[in-house]
């Protein structure tokens, strides 16, 4: 069967209603893992939106996922990043801590250490901006957890190929 | 182009019409009434009343699958889309064209649980090959151009148009059929040439080759039927085909041998595990196939032509894939075949075949009908034998019944069974029936039934009386949901729990009620004379066929255990089964 590895698809579809409910129910109706998942327009001209999934599975798996979205009616294109040639991953995370004294200092400077970007402050918390690999997230949230975190929201991991071609 | 202006309604039926429809199945209500008022103002469309959805589907499947065409089915919102999602669901499973339309509430009530409101394509997403909601009757006629494009081509499946009731009343622009041609949904038709050259290579060194074909072959038309039986033919291999493929090769070939699976034949099964070279044609692999997945057929190389990448490597690894429609494919598998060398070892053929031939000799699908009770499998056999030199097309319901009828009524063509493999839809056979009846109004129509299934549809026998369709339902009457309990027998200790057929109708009365013909045969002296008087009316027909209660369907290859664990008469029913075995369905 293979052993089980995460892997980065990228899909080029219609920007048309439903078309990520019809990526979603497909995850969910054959029972495939979905670690996470970004969408977002990108080309307003020709309606396009790309949505960027991880998921999980053993090779054939993995081959029946990327089968399943190409036969998608409005899927565009289908390419597993993991696999294609070298990419770069980055994911965003607006971070929520709050405290006071000493722990809020020592918050800074990790933060600074991380090169994470103050967006708001009150005299009893800050919120962090921080962009990386999910790994370099991980860590600085699980960091923040004893200095006082409240809060957390993350986008996902959105990639790209290297090198001069598109999808 | 074209550049006519016209109120939604009628752009739906002008595109009907040039899309070449001749025959809608459906049921009106408020959100289609447009439609309906339009119907009622032309001549070229006839619209068929159904008694349920549900039958308006699975009827359009049947006159798709006896001809090849794309069926149309329109029902109202709400409640008339909700109920055609069972048929929307086999003719998914089954590859079957069809295109629906569904009536939606005005597009300004979409999300106020308007009257008779429903998300029909969220609710249909997953059970159609596609769908559209139509916001905006400058698009219409394209949609509706693009829905039969995508229901034909490349893996055929169901279609669903939704239609707001304010866009079938506003003009809009009427664009005709040509460049439908989509932007992003390309099937690929033609095989790769390298690939199948490959493939051809590995067939010659074949030493114990098999031919495994399915209903991609019908579906791809009668050349490729044709291609099938010329390839096959100059190959000298042995061939065995799924429920769905039964037709597409003539089951009278020396060459075919019977149906492969669950119920298939033994000499099927055992080739099917045997085999060196393995070359499925048109079929997926599909577990009622292939029982144990990890013991399925060992010592195989596998070759797979399908039109669907998603069907390769799905549930078997295979070693060459084709993706491509068979009709291509098989035509340049015969050119590549001609001018290869490598022919396999005729000795090594010679023994292949005299192995299947011992194991045909073991002549798996004999009964014996003595005593005074109907044997379900000689009320089939009968009716073959009685039917066989007739235009006559079978549909089945689901269960026991189905598979006997799979086993033994012999089909010679393709497109004259019509069945639901895979959803097993009970309540399919009697619509789908019609629907064939429709296409056909001239042939034999029969839905072998079971007792428990036909009361499932059994309102079409009022369309059937409404329209003239004069189908015959042979009702193989065991008294009992038979393939449930046959599984209760099987694995649950013979605890028959709810699977008798309680407070049946007399469907000899029920016939006459509805107008038509009610038969019954008791003793199996009687089985002759009542499918003469069957054949000889000219009106729908029930036949009650009092059969054995206590027969099961055999050959069978249990939940779980591979091809050569199979069971032949109820003197193995207790095999034990495993645990894995159990939860599987």
């Amino acid at each position: 069967m293979g052993n089980v590895a995460k892997h980065t698809i990228g899909v080029l579809v219609d920007n048309e209603a439903g078309v990520l409910a019809r990526v979603i129910g497909l995850f969910s109706g054959r029972g495939y893992n979905i670690e996470s998942l970004t969408v977002a327009e990108v080309d307003v001209e020709k309606e396009l939106s790309r949505i960027t999934v991880v998921t999980s599975g053993t090779p054939m798996v993995i081959e029946q996922i990327k089968a399943q979205l190409s036969r998608l009616v409005p899927v565009h294109k289908v390419s597993d990043l993991t696999t294609d040639g070298p990419s770069v991953e980055r994911e965003l995370a607006l971070i929520k801590v709050a405290g006071s004294g000493e722990q809020r200092v020592e918050s800074l400077r990790i933060a600074d250490i991380f090169r994470a970007r103050v967006v708001d402050s009150t005299s009893e918390s800050f919120v962090f901006e921080m962009t990386g690999s999910t790994d370099k997230l991980n860590a600085f949230i699980s960091l923040m957890i004893p200095l006082g975190l409240t809060d957390v929201s993350r986008t996902g991991v959105v990639a790209i190929s290297r090198g001069p071609n598109p999808l | 182009m074209n550049q006519d202006r016209m109120i939604g309604s009628e752009i739906v039926l002008k595109a009907l019409c040039d899309q070449g429809v001749e025959v809608i199945f459906g049921y009106p209500g408020g959100a289609v009434l447009p439609i309906y008022d339009a119907l009622f103002q032309q001549k070229e469309l006839r619209h068929i009343l159904v008694r349920h959805e549900q039958a308006a589907v699975h009827a359009a499947e049947g006159y798709a699958r006896s001809t090849g065409k794309v069926g149309v089915v329109l029902v109202t919102s709400g409640p008339g889309a909700t109920n055609a999602v069972t048929g929307l669901t086999d003719a998914l499973m089954d590859s079957v064209p069809i295109v629906c339309l569904t009536g939606q509430v005005p597009t300004h009530l979409i999300g106020n649980d308007a009257f008779q409101e429903a998300d029909t394509t969220g609710i249909t997403r997953p059970c159609t090959k596609h769908n559209y909601l139509v916001r905006d009757t400058d698009k219409l006629a394209r949609t509706v151009h693009e829905a039969f494009y995508v229901a034909r081509t490349g893996r055929p499946g169901p279609v669903v148009v939704d239609l707001p009731k304010d866009i079938l009343m506003e003009s809009g622009p009427y664009f005709g059929p040509t460049n439908v041609e989509h932007k992003t949904y390309k099937p690929t038709v033609k095989g790769d040439a390298d690939a199948i050259r490959q493939a051809v290579a590995l067939i010659g060194s074949a030493k114990r080759p098999l031919i495994y074909y399915g209903g991609g072959v019908v579906n791809s038309g009668s050349a490729a039927c044709q291609l099938l039986t010329q390839f096959v033919e100059m190959t000298g291999f042995p061939c065995t085909s799924t429920l769905m493929g039964l037709g597409a090769f003539p089951a009278s070939h020396p060459q075919f041998l019977g149906m492969v699976g669950m119920h298939g034949t033994c000499e099927s099964n055992w080739a099917m595990h045997g085999c060196d070279v393995m070359i499925n044609i048109g079929a997926r692999f599909d577990d009622r196939v292939t029982g144990r997945l990890d013991a399925f057929s060992p010592g195989s190389k596998k070759i797979h032509i399908d039109i669907d990448p998603s069907s390769i490597n799905k549930n078997i690894e295979v070693d060459h894939a084709i993706i491509g429609d068979v009709a291509h494919v098989l035509e340049d598998m015969i050119k590549f075949w001609k001018a290869a060398q490598a022919r396999p070892d005729k000795k090594a053929l010679k023994d292949w075949w005299a192995q299947i031939e011992e194991w045909r000799a073991r002549d798996c699908l004999r009964f014996n009908q003595s005593g005074k009770l109907i044997k379900p499998q000689y009320a089939i056999q009968r009716l073959y034998e009685l039917t066989k030199d007739r235009e006559t097309f079978i549909t089945t319901e689901v269960g026991q019944h189905q598979m006997w009828a799979a086993q033994y009524y012999k089909f010679e063509k393709p497109y004259h069974w019509m069945t639901s493999g895979g959803l097993g839809t009970m309540g399919y056979g009697l619509p789908a029936a019609m629907g064939v009846q429709v296409a056909h109004p001239k042939a034999l129509v029969v839905d072998i039934a079971g007792e428990a299934s036909i009361l499932m549809n059994i309102q079409e026998m009022s369309t059937l009386a409404q329209y003239r369709l004069p189908v015959k339902v042979f009702i193989i009457n065991n008294e009992y949901m038979g393939m449930v309990r046959q599984w209760q027998e099987l694995m649950h200790g013979g605890r028959y729990s709810e699977s008798y057929s309680a407070a049946l109708p007399d469907f000899v009365k029920l016939a006459e009620s509805f107008g038509g013909v009610g038969l019954r045969a008791t003793k199996p002296e009687e089985v002759d004379p009542v499918i003469e008087e069957m054949l000889a009316a000219d009106a729908p027909v029930i036949v009650d066929v009092r059969v054995d209660p206590a027969e099961n369907c055999f050959p069978m290859i249990p939940s779980g255990a591979p091809h050569n664990e199979m069971l032949f008469g109820p003197e193995d029913t207790q095999a034990t089964i495993s645990d894995e075995g159990m939860v599987l369905v």
